[in-house]
This record gives structure tokens, C-alpha cells and sequence, in this order.
């Protein structure tokens, strides 16, 4: 409890890789939830102790992929009903995962715990610099209220320079 | 197409014993009266065990031929050296069989035939799933039954399996699935336990020694309306599909109805949400029937509600911070049944009871059934954690239904154990 601020919490985490359930990575974090109903986003200051993987190549695959299709990536419902995500789309998933995780940052409380349901939509729009970009609508599931809730938000994305939130 | 046809009563024989490998299916189309003749000798030739599929009729009409691989060189000798051309219409019998049998349990529609050939791998609709406690019925008559408890708001029945080896009114274990629509690996989860059931009492293992005292109350799709309404148009739908006045938005949470702490804190008075509570306790049939259900059973000694996600074993209460007074009971064997499940894919589990584990929530199904004095009262969130959530890959079914089924049966078990 700091008085006047907000409460502030220390955690010691261990992040799974999702692709590598034997791949795991410690860190530390101090999360400070602000006081009152001002709706800002908790800080956090998160340290590494260790290497996360290298995934430059596929990264790059990925992207050279992307660049090089006729027509923009257009997809829904990922995963369908049945959990099916197709082999091509899985990078998109994981990118909206990604998106929806900074959504998930800017809109958390004490008492809100998100997950990403379903990407209802995404749509690729074609830039004229090296960044792909992606508009998704996204199903965002919220634990306590048990709510579903649509977010359109935007991606950027580039192996080196990496994603960036352009619209919450 | 009459070749589909007869290919479609080959499966049904292919289910048995008879193989069809290596036999083809060959046509002859005589182009003369004397070809007729010679086709019509094979006929009778009994030792060649020729099938018929198109008799010869006459000139210019197909004759189709299955023969029996060994005695295909004979056959086409028999042809060859008269003269007569013929063309290979299927080259292997069986592996047609086999793709089609593959086909029809995979992606067709079609209704499989009992429950050996019913795809455990997927996700099913209502009426699939309705055909399939029909084939188990049929298929285990001493043993199963099935029981409509009542019927929803959209009028669909509410159907309960029960699993007896005879005895009045025996003490029972309850456990329900798909209460809340949408999380979809429950009800398959059901599918998978009600079969596993009938295959422990057949092999006389796992659960059969707690049937001999025991009786198992499974209800699959305890939300129809909703499970249907999750099919057709909204896959994230998790309430009941009940209209009440005063509210153009539609449903109830059914976890959320029952008489235990109802309306308190934990739940939602508006209408428009995932947790509304519903104008009173009970108002929805699909939770009225199960309590007028329990009130008159009046023998059930462990009720069983299973949920997903977030991979957690739940006891009372969740409508008060008021421990339990079995609460150390409980929680001890929560922690079995948990390392129990474990022990199968090394899946990590929490436990504890509602309102410290997951949340604050009233109106409850367990938090009544627990003081309607049923002691061992959970609540399971199964897999996953989050990654997919509700959208849980059906590969995963099995696997989860598996694991969970060690740790129900470790429940059961302790009720069989611990009479009171």
C-alpha cells in the first residue's frame, strides 16, 4: 500500500515459452495499480533474468511471406469453434496475442483478469514502409464479470523493430 | 447410385469379421451373345464365391463383378482367353471400405452406428449428442438408462443418464456438464466419461465395484438452449436463452440461479450481463429440475459440477468467506484427486474453495447442493489456462476427459468410503 499512489506489487514470475512448454524464463516484476477510478493503465517494470529465445528466422520467413502475397491477408474466427487454428494463420494468432496483450495491460485492474478468446477478424493493409500491418477485431474474455468483449485495435509489425499497438 | 448403396451394406458387414482385401470389382458390358454366355458360366462356378453386383441382363447392358482375390487370376483368364474385355471398376474393396468408414467418422455428418464408432476426438452437436445416449442406452440396457428431469425455456428436453446396477433408490454421485454453454470441452468431456462407465462395468474394473452400491447421475448438456444457440450463432453464449420482462437482453447465468446466497454479491442484477442472477432462484427449468431432482432423489452423496476454463478444483462457498465446516475434509481431498489428475499429463491444477480460488460468486449450484447437506459438493474449471480458453483444440478432449476422470473417480471413491 502506498499511501496517496495506489498498491504496489513485487512478483518473482517464470514465463512458459507457449511454443516450448520445457523452455521457461525467470523474471521479476513491480506492478503499481494506481488509486481510484482514473482509468490508467498499471505501471510495470519487468527484468529479465535470462535469454529469451531467438526466433529471427522464422520472424524473417514470416515476414518475406507476408510482403509477398498478392492480395491482403484477410481471416476470422481464429480458432474456429472447435480450437482448429490453421498451420499458415498460427503467426497471426500469436501476434494478436501479442496485441491484445497490451489491451489487456492499458484496461487492468485488481479485479480484471483477461484473456484473448478469438480473433473475430483481422485484415492485412498494405503500407508503403517496411511494417506489416494488421487491424484486428479481437474477443477479449474477462474472468471476473465473465464478459466477452469486442476490441478493434491495430498492429505494426516488423522482425527487428517488432509490434507496436497503433490503435486501442 | 446403386454401387454406393451396396458399397454402404459392405461397411455394415466390414464392421464384423468379413475382409475384403484385395477382392475387385470388374465390368463387362457383352457386346455379343456368346460373350453373355461366357460371362453367365462364371455364374455358376460356386467355388469362385462370385458377387454380383449387376447380374447379367443382357447385350449392351454392364455386368459388375466383385471378386474375391484369389480367385481374380482365375476370372480374368476366364475372360482374357474368350475374348471378352473387361475394365477394373474398384481395384481393392477394402480400401474403399476403410477410406469411407475413415470419412464417415471424420468429417461427415452422418450418425455413427453404435458407440465403439463414435468419434470421442471432436466437438458434437445436440443431436449427435442426443443419438449418441440413445446408441448407449440401446447398447447397455441393464445398466443405463436415461431420465428427462424436464424440459428447458425452448421446450428441449433435459436428460439425465443413470447408471445402475439395480437396488431402491442406492446412494449416488451427480455430475453435470455444460452448464455454462460455451465451454464446449465439458459436454465432450461427458460423452467421454458416460462410455467410460459402461466400458469399466464391462471389464469389471475402474468404477464397476462403485456400481455395485453405488449409481452415477450424468447430465451432458445441462444448457441445450444455450449449447444450440452456440452452434447456430454466438460460440461465446454461456447463459440460458430465458426471456423475463422488463430486459429486451436475453438469458440467465445458471450458476448464478440457485437458492444459496442468491442475489448477493458475486452476482448481477442486470439482465444484460454474463452473470445475471435471474429475477428469482430457480426461475430457470434447466436449474428447477435438477433441485426438484435432488430434493426427491434425496440419496445423492457427492455432486459433481464441471467447468472450464482455468484448471481448478473448487468446494464451498463462494457466496461467503465463512469456511465450510467440512472445509478440512475437503480440502484434503481436493488435494488427492488433484495430484490424481496430475499424474496422467503432468497438468497443474489449483484448489481451494470458490471464493479464495476464483472469485466471489452467488447462487451457486454446489454452494446449495453442499447445504442441502450433499458434503462432497465440487466445482472443476478444466483445461486450459487461457491460450485457447473456451476454443479448447478438440485433440485436447480426450486427454482432458482422461485426466479428469482419475480425479473424479477419486472423489467417488471417498464417497463410497465415507458413508453419512
Amino acid at each position: 500500500d502506498i499511501d496517496g499512489v495506489g498498491h504496489k506489487y513485487c512478483l518473482e514470475l517464470e514465463l512458459e515459452d507457449v511454443l516450448d512448454k520445457d523452455r521457461t524464463v525467470s523474471c521479476t516484476a513491480e506492478v503499481l495499480y494506481p488509486l481510484g477510478s482514473k482509468t490508467s493503465a498499471p505501471d510495470v517494470q519487468v527484468t529479465v533474468q535470462g535469454e529469451l529465445r531467438s526466433t529471427e528466422e522464422a520472424d524473417q520467413e514470416f515476414y518475406n511471406r507476408i510482403r509477398s502475397l498478392e492480395k491482403e491477408l484477410v481471416a476470422e474466427n481464429i480458432p474456429d469453434s472447435h480450437g482448429n487454428v490453421p498451420p499458415e494463420l498460427e503467426p497471426i494468432h500469436l501476434l494478436a496475442s501479442v496485441a491484445s496483450g497490451y489491451v489487456i495491460w492499458q484496461n487492468s485492474t485488481e479485479n480484471t483478469k483477461f484473456h484473448l478468446a478469438q480473433v473475430k477478424h483481422v485484415k492485412q493493409v498494405k503500407r508503403s514502409d517496411e511494417d506489416l500491418q494488421f487491424d484486428f477485431v479481437v474477443l477479449l474474455h474477462e474472468m471476473v464479470s465473465q464478459e466477452v468483449l469486442p476490441w478493434e485495435l491495430t498492429l505494426l509489425w516488423h522482425p527487428q523493430r517488432g509490434a507496436r499497438v497503433s490503435r486501442d | 447410385m446403386r454401387l454406393l448403396v451396396l458399397l454402404a451394406a459392405l461397411v455394415a458387414v466390414a464392421t464384423c469379421t468379413e475382409t475384403f482385401v484385395g477382392h475387385q470389382v470388374l465390368r463387362v458390358v457383352p457386346k455379343s451373345d456368346e460373350e453373355l454366355q461366357k460371362v453367365q458360366e462364371l455364374q455358376d462356378l460356386e467355388h469362385l464365391q462370385l458377387d454380383f453386383w449387376l447380374a447379367p441382363r443382357g447385350l449392351g447392358l454392364p455386368i459388375d463383378i466383385r471378386v474375391p482375390f484369389r480367385s481374380l487370376q482365375q476370372v480374368k483368364v476366364h475372360l482374357e482367353s474368350n475374348g471378352i474385355s473387361y475394365s477394373i471398376m474398384i481395384e481393392d474393396v477394402q480400401a474403399l471400405l476403410d477410406e469411407e468408414q475413415t470419412q464417415m467418422l471424420r468429417s461427415s455428418r452422418q450418425l455413427p452406428l453404435n458407440t465403439n464408432t463414435f468419434n470421442y476426438e471432436t466437438y458434437h452437436t445436440l443431436d449427435e449428442i442426443h443419438n449418441f445416449i440413445d446408441l448407449l442406452v440401446a447398447e447397455n440396457p441393464n445398466l443405463v438408462s436415461k431420465l428427462e428431469i424436464g424440459r428447458s425455456t425452448e421446450n428441449r428436453p433435459l436428460y439425465v443418464l443413470k447408471f445402475s446396477t439395480g437396488g431402491t433408490n442406492r446412494p449416488a454421485i451427480w455430475i453435470d456438464t455444460g452448464i455454462h454453454s460455451r465451454e464446449w470441452v465439458t459436454q465432450a468431456s461427458g460423452i467421454w466419461f458416460a462410455k467410460k462407465i459402461v466400458e469399466d462395468h464391462a471389464n469389471n474394473e475402474g468404477v464397476a465395484s462403485i456400481l455395485e452400491t453405488m449409481d452415477i447421475l450424468l447430465e451432458i448438456v445441462t444448457n441445450p438452449d444455450g449449447f444450440a444457440f452456440t452452434h447456430t450463432t454466438n460460440r461465446m453464449w454461456r447463459k440460458t436463452r430465458s426471456k423475463h420482462s422488463g430486459s429486451i437482453c436475453v438469458g440467465v447465468d445458471p450458476n448464478r440461479n440457485w437458492d444459496a446466497g442468491f442475489g448477493d454479491a458475486g452476482a448481477s442484477g442486470n439482465p444484460c450481463t454474463e452473470t445475471y442472477h435471474g429475477p428469482y432462484a430457480n426461475s430457470e427449468p434447466e436449474v428447477k429440475s435438477i433441485v426438484d431432482f435432488v430434493k426427491s432423489h434425496g440419496n445423492i452423496k457427492a455432486f459433481i459440477s464441471i467447468h472450464s476454463y482455468s484448471q481448478l478444483l473448487l468446494y464451498p462457498y463462494g457466496y461467503t468467506e465463512t469456511p465450510a465446516p467440512d472445509q478440512q475434509e475437503l480440502h484434503e481431498l481436493s488435494a488427492k484427486a488433484v495430484n490424481a489428475l496430475s499424474s496422467l499429463y503432468g497438468t497443474k491444477y489449483k484448489y481451494g474453495s470458490i471464493i479464495t480460488t476464483i472469485y466471489r460468486a452467488s447462487g451457486s449450484s454446489v454452494d446449495w447442493t453442499y447445504n442441502q447437506g450433499i458434503k462432497y459438493s465440487f466445482t472443476f474449471e478444466l483445461r486450459d489456462t487461457g491460450r485457447y480458453g473456451f476454443l479448447l483444440p478438440a485433440k485436447q478432449i480426450v486427454p482432458t476427459a482422461e485426466e479428469t476422470w482419475l480425479a473424479l473417480k477419486v472423489i467417488i471413491e471417498h464417497a463410497r468410503d465415507n458413508t453419512y
